[in-house]
């Protein structure tokens, strides 16, 4: 399959609130992410798909400062995550399926302390507003580790929203979900994503969930970006069905490589 | 540094404990028993011995202070190790938090948690075994703020070494103070230790704080050149405790570290 890329945007645009130049990261002589390059504006959600071992979890941890890249550039709004992390990561915010808030303090507990981190200001009406959008109200003073993984989601996503983030990162955040709930999610994020003016990298093994909520998807195999391009034309475009063949396609292609 | 990313860390803490009685009982349970052992060793000792000298403020004196550092360095690893044991990392450091404000609202945790077991210690050695510790004056101060400050380098570096080890190297951070405490010369004078002994004592803040403290019980007074030494000391281990903090906090987000602790959990 050939490298479709579309175009990018550039960093210096104002509505770009993430810019990725030429991003890599080795593990000795594998490299799991190879000169990766894309954008995300406001209002748009992009989806970062791949086989597992494809990179993208790699990328989000480098994007979030918790990996130092090998090479390349991360901005995030006008700030550079190597030299302003503070500041970059303050317009930032992420779920992950992986990364679970302490089981030991309450959904209110979690939300109050990492508002605190964030420096989010009033902070109790925040909380009190993201308890409501996600029906967390009732909750409040549960344990996050007695919660479902439906309801961990949500206090999840609720953290992920508390600092008003430009830049929301979300890794599978609907894995865990049943088929009403995530929709539920898919449509609220849809929502944040015009509503709240930021711009969102999603990563999901869900075609369908995929082209209902992506604006652009990018298909990351052995660390490099393949293809680009709109989840809703891409399959006529490269002669397939649908998305899920696509992806299968794109994914077992590049290991036939010698 | 910002103070509201402190007070997060503080605040996490501090409904740690108010959710779980069986943290906040560590808190005052083990000086609680060690003060109550040591007072009744002391009675004893005073009673056999007939020597005019009184135990109490020596020895009772010695084990609150050394149990006073104890609780500063591990109340900073263990509010350090809560992150490791809720796999919270991914989240912490993913956030505009610094290292430095992260370290602050350790050793403020640090200052809460083992301010409650000093008062605890005091309240028992005084009332139950007549330990007139305030008697000793103003030298309390700077005796305990050496060993509040090596404390917290202790700990500052007790964690790095957990952060740069992985998780299965916190058993290492425990028997850290019991390490020291026959070279800091707690019960007796440095000068009882043979030379190797005595070089790596000389080497320790807290040797001179014990130091102090028995010049002090025997009414010798504050000896301010060799409790500047033991301060010197602190205050170097601590510059050299964040500095190694900060250059491992860097290894592990360079090498992969810090994102594979949260990789951990799914695994």
């Amino acid at each position: 399959m050939p490298g479709a890329i579309g175009p990018r945007a550039s960093a210096a645009a104002p509505d770009v609130v993430l810019s990725v130049e030429g991003l890599s990261r080795r593990y000795g002589e594998k490299p799991a992410v190879d000169g990766v390059s894309f954008a995300v504006r406001r209002r748009e959600i992009v989806g970062l798909l791949g086989p597992n071992g494809a990179g993208k979890t790699t990328t989000i941890n480098m994007i979030l400062g918790v990996l130092e890249p090998s090479g390349g550039a991360i901005r995030i709004g006008a700030h550079d995550v190597a030299r302003e992390r503070s500041r970059a990561l303050a317009l930032a915010n992420f779920a992950a399926v992986y990364a679970a808030l302490p089981g030991n303090l309450t959904v209110a507990e979690n939300l109050r302390y990492f508002g605190l981190i964030y420096g989010v200001r009033p902070l109790g009406a925040r909380i009190e507003a993201l308890l409501a959008q996600f029906e967390l109200g009732r909750l409040r003073d549960t344990k996050c580790g007695l919660l479902s993984s439906g309801e961990q989601t949500r206090v999840a996503l609720a953290k992920a929203l508390l600092n008003r983030p430009q830049l929301l990162l979300l890794d599978e955040p609907t894995a865990s979900l049943d088929p009403s709930a995530a929709q539920i999610i898919r449509t609220q994020i849809r929502q944040l994503a015009s509503a709240a003016d930021c711009g969102i990298l999603w990563t999901s093994h869900n075609m369908y969930e995929v082209e209902a909520v992506c604006d652009r998807v990018l298909f990351l195999a052995r660390g490099r970006i393949l293809l680009e391009g709109d989840p809703r034309r891409l399959p006529a475009e490269h002669g397939v069905a649908s998305l899920e063949e696509l992806f299968i396609r794109l994914a077992r292609e590049p290991l036939a490589d010698p | 540094m910002r103070l509201r990313p402190i007070a997060g860390i503080v605040l996490r803490q501090f409904y740690l404990l108010r959710g779980s009685p069986t943290r906040v009982l560590p808190l005052f349970a083990w000086v609680a028993i060690d003060i109550v052992l040591w007072g009744f060793i002391t009675r004893y000792l005073n009673a056999v011995s007939g020597s005019h000298i009184d135990f109490v403020p020596q020895l009772l004196g010695a084990v609150l202070l050394w149990d006073f550092f104890t609780r500063i360095m591990q109340g900073v690893t263990t509010a350090f190790l809560e992150d490791i044991w809720s796999r919270n990392f991914l989240n912490l450091f993913a956030t505009p938090l610094r290292i430095s404000e992260y370290v602050s609202g350790l050793v403020a945790t640090s200052v809460i948690t083992s301010a409650l077991g000093l008062i605890v210690m005091l309240l028992l050695a005084t009332l139950v075994f007549g330990l007139q510790f305030f008697q000793l004056g103003l030298a309390l101060v700077p005796l305990l703020l050496v060993l509040f400050v090596f404390g917290i380098a202790l700990g500052v570096l007790a964690s790095a070494m957990v952060l740069r080890l992985g998780p299965a190297s916190e058993w290492l951070v425990w028997p850290l103070p019991a390490l020291l405490s026959p070279f800091a010369g707690v019960f007796y004078p440095l000068a009882t230790l043979p030379g190797w002994m005595r070089a790596i004592g000389e080497a320790l803040p807290a040797a001179y704080v014990f130091e102090g403290l028995r010049a002090a019980v025997a009414g010798q007074g504050l000896r301010v050149a060799p409790l500047g030494i033991g301060a010197v000391l602190a205050v170097a281990y601590l510059a050299v405790a964040a500095l190694v903090f900060g250059r491992v906090f860097r290894h592990v987000v360079r090498s992969g570290l810090l994102a594979r602790y949260s990789a951990e959990s799914v695994s």
